[in-house]
């Protein structure tokens, strides 16, 4: 049979309809940049779990690790989760004010998350158990900064974001980076969860 | 121009984070997961603290609590769902999840046994690093 | 403070091996851009080359890549045979330790990461978006980027040549001899940030691929309707996503172990340098699933069009193919039976090793059902295809002889391994890399190679790498161990020197195709490819013209089972009678280019730790990504009636067969 099938692509919803496919398109390659990142963890978590018996006659995590601190950051961060959702809806009603808004609320939740965590750092090292003092603090470092290097780079991005937003409204590019931002921010929210659980609480075990 | 054609099979799948390609959820949802996390979270604290557990069964209870953390998280805030468009999305998560647990299972099983086969380390016996070097 | 570590001392003055290597290298660098000067063609480079983000472009520079890097790699190769041709009878050759310990690491880094991958990413990044009638990937300009991070990563190695030194460890570099301690000098540093750089360039390609795949199909084409390359680069790109992070992860911990004094794989402070092994593996062995899945899809397209027949049990095919990948993750611990882990752990990777060579025997099958009953045409693709299927099975059969674990602990690290994956990887994937060469050259360039001289290549390479590795499999058994750079075994001897005659039987074959490749460009106007389907294939991009339009296809292709060209054929299809519209296409972009030049100054900076330098070439890079995103204009329309003429043309060029 000949082909003389015609794809009408000047339909009246053909761009919005375009629009939403490259979205959708880039937000399926984001995802699976996100579970690449999962393995990324993955491994940095298989790691500690080999290590965190390996303390070199230095501190435990025991004796290190401050669980109300770990509270109050979880607070944090899983509160960010939801501002920022609150965010993508204020996107999908086209409503810039409620949109800048909640994305500041998740910078500033996500940047008190940091200062809990870096101050906690100094603390450590301060005591001399800093990362190179045993092959446990080494990987306990690595896999929370791994993370809060993921969260300072989320915190960057939602400047740039809100920056573009103000200037030009919700353009498609727009659209489509806050979109892949917030499938970003919750899932950074789920390796905290990791992290929490298995650093902190478990890992601190006696 | 890279996108998918109209119609084309590829195009109908469904990115997670959006409600069947419509909408992001609603306020209820967020809120409602946000409940549902901050719940088990304050349990999992809670199931460290206590005393009421022993160590194992509390490591279990946090193993568990976790994982249903994450599943709040990936219905209520990313929007998986089980809808014939996720499909793609949700084989992907499986494959990840399969590929994390080989992972992390693998190599604690290899390196425990490795460590179990291993000569005792007499601290007294530790070389140090710097006589070793060639010149 | 201002240049690290870096003094004049870094470039080695006192070997006259390396600095001969280093003014050739330079001369013929000089050569290339004095020529691109006096052609004045720069712009030309700039606009069509350098800021394409065209995947048929960048695929091709991708194989260009592997080809240079091919001539890097197998110059170590020759270099370690004469040494050890040479240093037979207790002789101490002409290359001391240090510097053969650099060579074998080199031979084997660059041949992996710089030759066998881009050439296989260079082939998917070209075939793909054409056989499943799309326009381009997913994600050109993050395309673009994948290739430039891997050139700049390829880029860093050579510089170590002269600039330095290279790592002396082995392509792994395992701890505790990677370490600062055993390793101080910059060697490792080269090694782990060029490969951090490239590897994310092929993790970004990963992604790219897989949604390409997955999102941008040709309407009508099922999964169930994808040619078998295509498959085999959607299991490939899933292994590469799912592996690289761990390379990533791996090296970024030695990385920390170096640079910032942690103890992760250290002897001290509880370091555990087994577990990088453990991990390290947990990449590598997917690695070379990732490079021979591709190299099995090759086979399938050109033995099934050489026969004239669809392949043999393409639904086989698939669950073999899906069966491999999933298995490809079960299996790493079999490189290293001998590290202690004990009988149950190394039984249970036994089997596993065991049980992925069989849907690789089913494939065999297929292919050999495939040529049976079809009428098959003996070209040089056909050559290699049945050479490998000879070559591999055997590589194939000593690989589950070693993995016996009891078998492996006599065998490990001896040059018996050694022939093992050599036998592998170059009866499978380089084979197919030359078979696939040939094979869509004219789709590429508009005109096929020179045939007689491609199965001159063929002979060369067949019966050089017989006479070169067999010898090796008998010298396992003797008892030689690998990475030896001298020797007092007598009987050893005889042997190696047949493996010096195999290797400089593959270097006249590798020089065949240098002349092959003049040859055929000076003699091109006598094979032009003007119907876009010299072999009579049966995928989509043989339904374009040769070379396809940028836009590939003017009107995409509704398909609605396999082998969619061989049917449209039959059938008497043709799209000219469809409506063209204007197509969207993406705009040029520098991002690829700019952004890896950053990657080479900044990783040139922390390898001298040259601390500043690094530091500025990330913010600008960052900078620079973040300041292209402003502009949201990223596509350019062409108008209709420019295709209709652009298909005009190709149709008046066009003989109908």
């Amino acid at each position: 049979m000949q082909q003389d099938v015609v794809m009408d692509m000047r339909a009246p919803n053909a761009a919005a309809e375009a629009h939403s496919e490259r979205r959708g398109v880039t937000g399926f390659g984001f995802y699976l940049y996100l579970l690449s990142d999962c393995i990324l963890f993955a491994t940095l978590f298989a790691a500690f779990a080999v290590l965190h018996a390996a303390v070199a006659d230095g501190p435990t995590a025991h004796q290190l690790f401050d669980r109300r601190n770990a509270f109050i950051e979880t607070a944090f961060l899983l509160s960010s989760s939801v501002t920022c959702g609150m965010a993508m809806l204020a996107c999908d009603r086209r409503h810039i004010t409620s949109a800048l808004v909640a994305l500041a609320a998740t910078f500033i939740l996500g940047a008190a998350f940091l200062a809990l965590e870096l101050t906690e750092f100094a603390h450590l090292v301060s005591d001399g158990a800093g990362p190179g003092r045993s092959a446990f603090l080494s990987a306990f470092f690595t896999l929370v900064s791994t993370h809060g290097l993921h969260v300072t780079a989320g915190l960057a991005w939602l400047v740039v974001i809100a920056v573009q937003l103000r200037q030009r409204g919700f353009s498609e590019g727009v659209v489509r980076r806050m979109f892949c931002f917030s499938l970003f921010w919750h899932v950074i929210d789920v390796v905290w969860i990791a992290v929490f659980s298995f650093v902190y609480l478990i890992g601190s075990a006696s | 121009m890279s996108t998918p054609a109209a119609g084309s099979p590829a195009s109908t799948g469904v990115t997670p984070g959006t409600d069947n390609g419509q909408g992001h959820g609603s306020v209820r949802g967020y809120l409602v997961g946000y409940l549902a996390a901050a719940v088990l979270t304050i349990a999992s604290f809670a199931a460290a603290e206590t005393s009421a557990l022993t160590p194992s069964s509390a490591i279990a209870a946090i193993t568990v609590l976790a994982v249903a953390q994450m599943l709040v998280h990936l219905i209520f805030f990313l929007h998986i769902s089980t809808s014939p468009n996720q499909r793609t999305n949700i084989l992907a998560f499986a494959v990840a999840l399969l590929i994390v647990s080989m992972i992390v299972v693998g190599s604690l099983w290899i390196m425990s046994h490795l460590h179990a086969n291993m000569m005792p380390i007499d601290p007294q016996m530790q070389m140090n690093p710097q006589m070793q070097m060639n010149p | 403070m201002i240049l690290g570590k870096l003094t004049l001392d870094a470039i080695p003055f006192d070997q006259p091996i390396v600095m001969v290597t280093c003014a050739m290298l330079l001369a013929g660098i000089g050569f290339v851009l004095g020529l691109i000067t006096w052609l004045k063609r720069w712009k030309w480079l700039w606009t069509e080359w350098l800021t394409t983000v065209d995947h048929k472009r960048v695929g091709i520079m991708y194989v260009l890549l592997a080809l240079v890097m091919l001539l890097r790699g197998f110059s170590d190769a020759i270099m370690m045979r004469s040494q050890q041709a040479l240093a037979a009878g207790g002789g101490a050759g002409f290359l001391p330790p240090e510097h053969y310990d650099q060579i074998f690491s080199a031979h084997g880094t660059i041949m992996i990461f710089f030759m066998a991958m881009p050439f296989v990413v260079g082939l998917m990044n070209f075939v793909v978006p054409l056989q499943i009638g799309a326009r381009d990937v997913a994600f050109p300009v993050m395309n673009a980027l994948s290739f430039w991070l891997t050139a700049a990563g390829a880029l860093l190695i050579n510089i170590s040549l002269g600039v330095g030194e290279f790592a002396r460890t082995g392509w792994l570099v395992y701890p505790p001899l990677s370490e600062l301690a055993y390793s101080p000098g910059v060697g490792v540093d080269y090694y782990l940030w060029a490969l951090q750089i490239s590897g994310l360039g092929t993790l970004l390609s990963g992604i790219n691929l897989i949604t390409t795949i997955m999102r941008c199909r040709a309407p009508g084409m099922k999964l169930g309707h994808m040619p078998i390359f295509t498959w085999t680069a959607l299991a490939a790109n899933m292994l590469i996503v799912a592996a690289f992070p761990v390379l990533t992860a791996t090296f970024g911990m030695l990385l920390l172990d170096r640079y910032a004094d942690m103890h992760f794989f250290t002897n001290e402070a509880g370091g555990n340098p087994m577990m990088f092994v453990n991990l390290i593996w947990m990449w590598g062995h997917p690695e070379v699933y990732i490079l021979v899945i591709p190299a099995f899809g090759v086979f399938s397209e050109v033995i099934a069009t050489f026969s004239g027949k669809p392949l043999f049990g393409y639904r086989s095919m698939v669950i073999a193919t899906m069966a491999i990948t999933l298995l490809a993750f079960t299996t790493w611990a079999h490189h290293f039976f001998t590290m202690g882990a004990g009988a149950n752990v190394n039984g249970f990777f036994g089997i596993t090793t065991m049980i992925i060579s069989i849907p690789t025997g089913v494939k065999i099958f297929n292919w050999l059902f495939t040529m049976y009953g079809g009428r098959v045409r003996y070209t040089s693709p056909v050559l290699w295809t049945i050479g490998f299927m000879v070559t591999f099975t055997i590589g194939g059969m000593t690989g589950v002889l070693m993995s016996i674990p009891p078998v492996d602990f006599v065998l490990h690290n001896s040059l018996f391994l050694v022939a093992h994956f050599h036998n592998v990887i170059i009866g499978g994937v380089v084979f197919a890399c030359m078979a696939a060469f040939t094979y869509w050259f004219p789709k590429a360039f508009g005109f096929t190679l020179n045939e007689r001289l491609g199965k001159a290549v063929f002979w060369c390479w067949f019966v050089g790498f017989y006479l070169a590795f067999m010898p090796l499999y008998v010298l396992g058994l003797l008892g030689m161990t690998r990475r030896m750079s001298h020797f007092d075994n007598p009987a050893w001897t005889p042997y190696l020197y047949f493996a010096m005659a195999g290797a400089a039987l593959i270097l006249i074959g590798i020089k065949l195709q240098v002349v092959q490749l003049v040859v055929s460009i000076r003699t091109r106007r006598l094979r032009r490819d003007l119907t876009g389907d010299p072999w009579q294939g049966r995928t989509l991009e043989w339904s374009t013209a040769s070379p396809p339009p940028a836009y590939n296809f003017a009107v995409l292709p509704v398909v609605d089972g396999i082998d969619a060209h061989w049917s449209a054929r039959r059938e008497g299809k043709s799209a000219q009678s469809a409506l063209i519209e204007d197509i969207e296409m993406p705009k040029r972009s520098a991002l690829g280019f700019v952004i890896a030049f950053l990657a080479v100054t900044g990783g040139f900076g922390m390898v001298w730790h040259i601390y500043w330098l690094g530091t500025v070439s990330l913010l600008a890079a960052v900078g620079y990504w973040i300041w292209q995103s402003w502009s949201e204009d990223d596509e350019t329309t062409l108008p209709a009636s420019e295709v209709r003429a652009i298909e005009r043309t190709a149709r008046l060029n066009t003989v109908r067969v």
